[in-house]
């Protein structure tokens, strides 16, 4: 029945008074004599006349209205930096990173401290380690801090990511139920200990989510030769702390990096079964995205955090985080030291 | 148990000391959540209008669609909205990945169907004779436009309470378009999530407890004015 409907939509200049006129009823509905020019079916509405007829609408409108701009500034550039043009651009650094960096808490630190010393503001996404190199390799992060040096290896090469430089290590450790059904405690080698949970179909909760401990507990599943499936093998898909609460809940084991499981430890009924040995290195690189691939990286941005993570000053900051909190470092500072 | 109640007093001390984090989480919780609400209804209401009122060839499968839209899931919208505002993304010019904006985006494509099928099925009840009669009575095809919203305005109010409800409390899609930045995109359900994983137990459940407070007050205030709207016409 509306076929004149789209002729309506013809002269817009008509439609946006015509709408404007129309919102000023909705809003302010004593204001009729502004509107309602033309014939008022007084049928259809005359009971409700003089009675704030939209007022459940204008009062929805208004609170929504209100509530979009509570916290003022109004605009929706975060903390006061612009987002758009390439001077504001340039001033935001991304940083893909990996969970355990954030879940730890030491970016909290960290990040402060360089937007204080530089200037710029850095974006932190926290995600696995698999999706912070993909997003390195697209070019839509900055920088990289990561803990899977063959994959990062590879992506130099590759020509995306360029002064990849050495940052700090933990290391991983085997953590599991204190009854330890699988008797793994106190062996100084993570591979038999991983076939000893095997064979004992002990439940073993993987990260399953292709990050930089996840690639770690693969590596020792073929270093052991056990293809690793079946009833107790359960895949969280998930962050590191969230795997370790799963693992705590399931009564099982996993492979965990020694920041997180320190940090988490309170809440959790693991214990350290196996730590020690060198192939359990948690090796943290800093590595940013090569401008020169990908001109919308932000290279000096880039470098400039490259710089900081390096720094004498930064590191002594990594070498002193945790100690106040859990009575030993979570990371070792390593900048300029060769890798192994 | 001792988790809860540990929770509820964390809440409590959060509110009470006006933790400054927490606020700005909060508030931009609902300056993302309430803008995308507001966005939705400029685009979903007229969308829903048209749709109900207006015959034309395709309208079924647009209402269908629609329809299936009002259970999109968060994050396949986050998905496509981040392959379209990533920097190497047809959009990525706008240099809007990772802001609240792109939140707002998200959110708002989450709502629009939410609020076009709310609008679509409460202009759809009414009477098609009043269609009729409106325009009998000599109204222009914008006042009776008018009188049959205002007439279905109780379904739209419920369109802007599902809307928003929807919206403030997804996390798929702002946890990938936003990126969870402490400071920056950080939102109660992302936050929480966050808490959740780090073991922070108690400050998830207070987290999720603020999430619910605001829930609960905003809503109940919508609720409020769409009763107000359905006495004014009942006393009429």
């Amino acid at each position: 029945m509306l076929r004149g409907f789209p002729r309506m939509l013809r002269p817009s200049i008509r439609l946006g008074r015509e709408l404007c006129l129309r919102l000023r009823g909705f809003l302010f509905p004593d204001s009729q004599s502004h509107n309602h020019r033309g014939a008022r079916p007084g049928a259809c509405s005359g009971g409700r006349r003089g009675v704030a007829p939209g007022s459940g609408l204008m009062g929805l409108a208004m609170m929504l209205a209100a509530m979009a701009l509570a916290g003022a500034g109004g605009s929706l550039s975060v903390g006061g930096s612009p987002t758009s043009g390439a001077a504001g651009a340039s001033r935001e650094v991304i940083l893909a990173t990996t969970t355990s960096t954030q879940d730890s808490g030491l970016l909290d630190v960290l990040i402060p401290m360089f937007e204080k010393q530089t200037g710029y503001i850095v974006r932190t996404i926290a995600v696995g380690t698999g999706q912070a190199l993909a997003l390195g390799a697209r070019g839509e992060a900055d920088l990289l801090l990561c803990h899977a040096p063959a994959a990062e290896i590879e992506l130099v090469k590759s020509g995306a990511v360029v002064n990849r430089r050495l940052v700090m290590h933990n290391d991983f450790i085997i953590v599991g139920p204190t009854s330890d059904p699988a008797r793994i405690r106190g062996m100084k080698t993570a591979s038999p200990a991983f076939a000893q949970i095997a064979q004992a179909g002990a439940v073993f909760v993987s990260r399953g989510d292709d990050s930089g401990t996840h690639k770690k507990e693969k590596e020792i599943w073929t270093h052991a030769g056990v293809k690793p499936a079946g009833r107790w093998y359960l895949e969280s898909g998930s962050g590191m702390g969230q795997t370790l609460n799963i693992a705590s809940e399931k009564q099982g084991y996993t492979l965990t990096d020694r920041a997180t499981y320190l940090a988490l430890k309170k809440r959790l009924a693991l214990d350290v079964l196996v730590e020690g040995d060198g192939a359990l290195l948690n090796i943290y690189h800093v590595m940013q995205v090569n401008p020169e691939k990908f001109p919308k990286v932000n290279g000096r941005g880039g470098l400039a955090f490259v710089r900081f993570m390096v720094a004498e000053s930064t590191q002594q900051v990594i070498a002193e985080f945790g100690m106040k909190e859990y009575g030993e470092p979570l990371f070792f500072p390593d900048a300029g030291k060769s890798r192994e | 148990m001792d988790l809860v109640v540990d929770g509820i007093v964390k809440a409590f001390w959060l509110l009470v000391k006006g933790d400054r984090e927490m606020i700005r989480i909060a508030v931009l919780t609902l300056r993302v959540s309430g803008l995308a609400t507001i966005i939705s209804l400029l685009i979903g209401v007229p969308l829903g209008t048209v749709l109900a009122l207006w015959a034309f060839r395709g309208r079924h499968a647009a209402a269908s669609l629609v329809n299936t839209g009002m259970g999109l899931p968060p994050v396949v919208v986050g998905l496509w909205v981040s392959i379209l505002l990533w920097r190497y993304g047809p959009l990525g010019f706008l240099h809007l990945m990772y802001t609240p904006a792109a939140m707002v985006i998200a959110q708002t494509i989450i709502a629009i169907p939410i609020v076009a099928g709310f609008t679509m099925a409460g202009i759809g009840q009414l009477d098609s004779g009043l269609r009729l009669q409106i325009l009998a009575l000599g109204a222009s095809w914008w006042q009776m436009l008018w009188i049959l919203l205002r007439e279905a305005r109780l379904s739209v109010a419920a369109a802007v309470i599902a809307g928003f409800g929807r919206v403030i409390s997804e996390i798929g899609a702002s946890m990938m378009v936003g990126g969870n930045i402490l400071g920056q995109t950080r939102v109660l359900t992302t936050a929480t999530a966050l808490e959740v994983s780090r073991g922070n137990f108690g400050m998830a459940i207070a987290l999720s407890i603020i999430l619910l407070g605001i829930s609960y007050a905003v809503t109940s205030g919508l609720t409020y004015l769409q009763h107000k709207g359905r006495h004014v016409s009942d006393g009429a």
